[in-house]
């Protein structure tokens, strides 16, 4: 197991009986998986296969059941804001950013006190990181492209300081330089030491940043475990994540 | 006209502009933030005048002049915005995940224990509070007088917009406030804490209604009616600016201003009208008002799908009991009762039509009355002007309700949520505006009087079994349509619009019709009404009508076949419970309105039938 490498690190986040709804009709069932401190893990599975739902169970979004732990904390019936606030960043699908704030107000949505013992992100640092959010600081975000929104949406939660960033898809419907730029920034976030789950439908985004693939289907942990074994398992990579 | 007299009207109307923004602006931000239609707002709105009329005078006393009255204005608006977070933290806070009719419903409770409350503490007459030092004079405008107050006011509202404006660009506060109008939940999974953001807005919305009716103190004496005039219009301000867009209620509030300045110059006669006209006009062209915006995906939660118990043995043996019963009431009930039984089972196929919408289509209707009123002035009209018998008023009040339905169902089905909701509200008043203006034909304010039944039905006892029968014909073929596939396909339509669509059903078609079969019923519960008072009166189109019919709806249950029934007797019997007991029956109605969404958000009927089902469970398990 892959995950063995990490055994002496950190575990982060560590769900297990993780069940969820979206009204009557139950989209995931006993799920268990840990994320360790410092890790990017790709979260992977065909579409419907309740990626999104995962994280956003974990942000306290959708009703679910089963124990949730973060930072040794139990996050079970707590409020997305509380559970913002004890480091756990979330980045959603199809971006979200506020369309008639500009750049600079939605990051100021996002700003959260600085964490101890790491420096605090600043609109200036995130501009460093993401030099076309500087230029477009004043704008409203409606008038920015979809790459630079998928960077506001990213930059936004980093506002928080954040431990651990939930990413969904965030190479979605991106133009490929853009997709490139997106990953080496996303390296340099691993570099800087921030824990990652990213949900990822395309495996040759998520195979160069993440240590270790979670592969969903139809609600159910199907793989958890290195990716050189996943890519030798033909029948789970051709099953599962239909490549 | 000449030019000054149109420059006089101008300024007349910007300074009805500024009122009506200032008043409006808070109920839209409130809608924004928390998506919530604040009924409440008309009332802090007039405690905003009551406190000003009762601090002004004592701190003129202390500090005579400009300080005194601005320092009272001030003070009075403040005192509104914390009344507002009281109402905040105990109510809304409770209800923000319920229904939004319920919500709704809770705030009009607020709405009835502030009204008793005000004249209860200050007195059912009028107050007249003092003049602005410095402000109480003339200037001359082209050989026309203008008060001063009037001129002050006409920068009063840019002013606050300018306020507004500042607070919510520089200042953090205001960009959260933006963004979780914007989209509530990303607001929420970045950290923003919504409650306590919530209060804020509500002191914000509160000092800003109070500040409208305490600047009003100059102009017009503090009444126990001022909420609901003002409720009416703020609405109206807030729609057709779009909900939640500060700028767009102020554009709305322009229009309407101006509109009402010149309005009453050209078409004295259809002021009213022409507001909520202009309302409905806009709706039809900008669904999302002036500078609205459409929800943000993921912002509303997504429906569930609700099922209908079926209509089975018990359900079935249930109606015979009922129906059995009411049969043989009259053998044993005296005349007072016999007349509150047909007021029921008319109040009780009311909201039943409108639970056909509410419950059944998830469509909601706030202006329900307009039917009810169409069916019952129908009936009046043609008995008064064309001394038509009641036979022919009973057969064509449903004839007209449904006319006048189908007709708003046409530009209704293109719209969505509370823009909907306000599109009928408005149809109900214009409608109210007609019967209130329309004198020589309507009878105005005091209605028609001497509609009587035919001589064969005019005692008490025939009228109760004509109602009986027709109200039970209504009932029952109303229960087939919801079982029919007519009923499964709205109540797809309900859950999940896109899907009924897409697997052919024509979700559009099949609200039109629905709107015109609750028409029709609503139509034949207003001519049976009339027929049994004797008399109508714009009453039966106002907003209180409409919100008595949800009420019964609501509390009875909207996704039970008997609640809206239920509903209409329990709220019936209580009326006639409490109004003989205390002059204070809306303060004890508002009170028991919002206990009872605090206590039972799935109504009362849904309440029994789960505790049913949990003693099944207990049962099945024991
Ligand atoms: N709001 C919702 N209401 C009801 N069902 C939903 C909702 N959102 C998602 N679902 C259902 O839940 C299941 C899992 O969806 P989820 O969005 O988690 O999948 P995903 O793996 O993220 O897929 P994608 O790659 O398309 O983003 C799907 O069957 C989907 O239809
Ligand atoms: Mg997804």
């Amino acid at each position: 197991m892959a995950g063995r490498r990490h055994a002496k690190k950190h575990p982060l986040l560590t769900a297990s009986g993780l069940n969820a709804w979206y009204g009557a009709a139950q989209i995931l069932f006993d799920l268990g998986f840990t994320v360790f401190e410092g890790e990017v893990v790709a979260l992977m599975g065909r579409n419907g296969a309740g990626k999104s739902t995962t994280v956003k169970s974990l942000m306290g979004l959708v009703r679910h059941s089963g124990e949730i732990r973060f930072d040794e904390r139990r996050l079970l019936n707590m409020k997305p804001h509380a559970i913002a606030r004890l480091g756990l960043g979330y980045v959603p699908e199809e971006r979200r950013v506020f369309k008639g704030l500009s750049v600079v107000e939605n990051l100021e949505v996002g700003r959260l006190p600085p964490r101890e013992g790491t420096a605090a992100w600043t609109p200036e640092r995130l501009f460093d990181l993401f030099p076309n959010l500087a230029e477009a600081r004043h704008r409203q975000a409606s008038d920015t492209s979809g790459g630079e929104q998928q960077m506001l949406a990213i930059a936004r939660t980093l506002m928080g300081n954040p431990k651990l960033l939930l990413l969904d898809e965030p190479s979605e419907g991106l133009a490929p330089v853009i997709v490139e730029r997106m990953a080496k920034t996303l390296k340099t976030l691993k570099a800087e030491g921030l824990t990652i789950l990213m949900c990822e439908q395309n495996i040759h985004f998520a195979r160069p940043l993440a240590d270790r693939a979670l592969v969903l289907e139809s609600g159910v942990v199907r793989y958890d475990g290195s990716f050189e074994a996943l890519e030798a398992d033909d029948i789970l990579r051709r099953g599962s994540l239909a490549l | 006209m000449d030019f000054s007299f149109i420059v006089i009207q101008t300024l007349n109307g910007l300074a009805t502009a500024s009122f009506l923004f200032i008043a409006a602006c808070g109920l839209s931000i409130v809608f924004g933030v928390t998506r919530i239609v604040n009924f409440a707002h008309g009332s802090f709105y007039m405690l905003g005048a009551y406190f000003a009329v009762t601090y002004t005078p004592m701190l003129l006393g202390v500090m005579p002049g400009f300080f005194g009255f601005w320092f009272g204005v001030l003070t009075a608006a403040l005192s509104v915005g914390l009344l507002a977070i009281l109402m905040e933290v105990f109510l809304l806070r409770r209800i923000y995940r319920a229904p939004e009719l319920f919500q709704l419903l809770a705030t009009f409770g607020v709405v009835l224990v502030v009204q008793d409350l005000v004249v209860w503490l200050w007195g059912p007459e009028d107050i007249l509070g003092p003049r602005a030092p410095g402000l109480s004079s003339f200037v001359t405008i082209l050989g026309q007088r203008f008060p001063t107050y009037e001129l002050a006011m006409i920068v009063a509202g840019p002013l606050v917009l300018a306020a507004i404006w500042l607070l919510f660009h520089k200042t953090r506060f205001g960009v959260l406030v933006r963004a979780a109008t914007a989209d509530r939940e990303i607001a929420g999974t970045l950290g923003v804490n919504q409650t306590a953001l919530f209060t804020a807005v509500l002191f914000l919305s509160g000092c800003l209604a109070g500040l409208a009716g305490a600047l009003q103190m100059p102009r017009e004496p503090a009444n126990p009616f001022m909420d609901i005039n003002m409720i009416a219009e703020a609405f109206v301000v807030t729609v057709i600016g779009g909900m939640g867009s500060v700028p767009g209620a102020f554009l709305a509030a322009v229009l309407i201003g101006l509109l009402q300045a010149f309005g009453i110059v050209i078409f004295p006669k259809i002021t009213l009208v022409l507001v909520f006209l202009v309302m409905a006009v806009v709706l039809i062209m900008r669904p999302y008002g002036l500078l609205g915006r459409p929800e943000t995906v993921g912002a509303a939660p997504a429906n569930e799908a609700v099922p209908m118990p079926p209509f089975d043995a018990p359900a079935r043996l249930f109606t015979v009991v009922i129906i059995g019963f009411l049969v043989l009431l009259p053998f044993f009930a005296d005349d007072f009762t016999l007349k509150l039984m047909i007021e029921v089972m008319v109040f009780g196929l009311f909201a039943l039509s409108l639970n056909l919408l509410l419950g059944i289509g998830g469509v909601v209707s706030f202006g329900h009355a307009a039917y009810f009123g169409l069916g019952a002035y129908g009936a009046a009209l043609i008995a008064r002007h064309f001394n038509a018998p009641m036979e022919a008023g009973l057969l064509l009040a449903p004839v007209f309700a449904g006319v006048g339905a189908a007709l708003l169902g046409a530009f209704l089905v293109r719209l969505s949520g509370v823009y909907l909701a306000m599109l009928t509200l408005a149809f109900a008043q214009i409608l109210y505006a007609v019967a209130f203006q329309w004198v020589e034909i309507t009878g105005g304010d005091n209605g028609l009087i001497g509609i009587w039944p035919s001589a064969w039905a005019a005692e008490r006892l025939p009228y109760y079994y004509l109602t009986l029968t027709l109200c039970t014909i209504a009932v029952l073929l109303l229960f087939r349509l919801i079982e029919a596939p007519f009923g499964y396909a709205l109540r797809a339509g309900r859950d999940a619009p896109a899907r009924a669509d897409a697997i052919g059903i024509h979700v559009a078609r099949h609200r039109w019709l629905a709107f015109t079969l609750a028409g029709v019923a609503a139509g034949l519960a207003g001519g049976l009404y009339v027929y049994s008072k004797g008399n109508i009166d714009p009453v039966s189109l106002s907003i209180p009508i409409s919100v008595d019919a949800l009420t019964m709806a609501l509390l009875g249950g909207i996704h039970t076949f008997f609640g809206p029934l239920v509903g209409a007797a329990g709220l019936h019997l209580l009326k006639d419970f409490i109004m003989p007991l205390s002059d204070h029956w809306r303060f004890f109605l508002g009170a028991l309105i919002i206990a009872l969404v605090l206590l039972f958000p799935e109504g009362i009927a849904g309440f029994f039938r789960r505790h049913a089902s949990w003693r099944k469970a207990g049962e099945a398990r024991a």
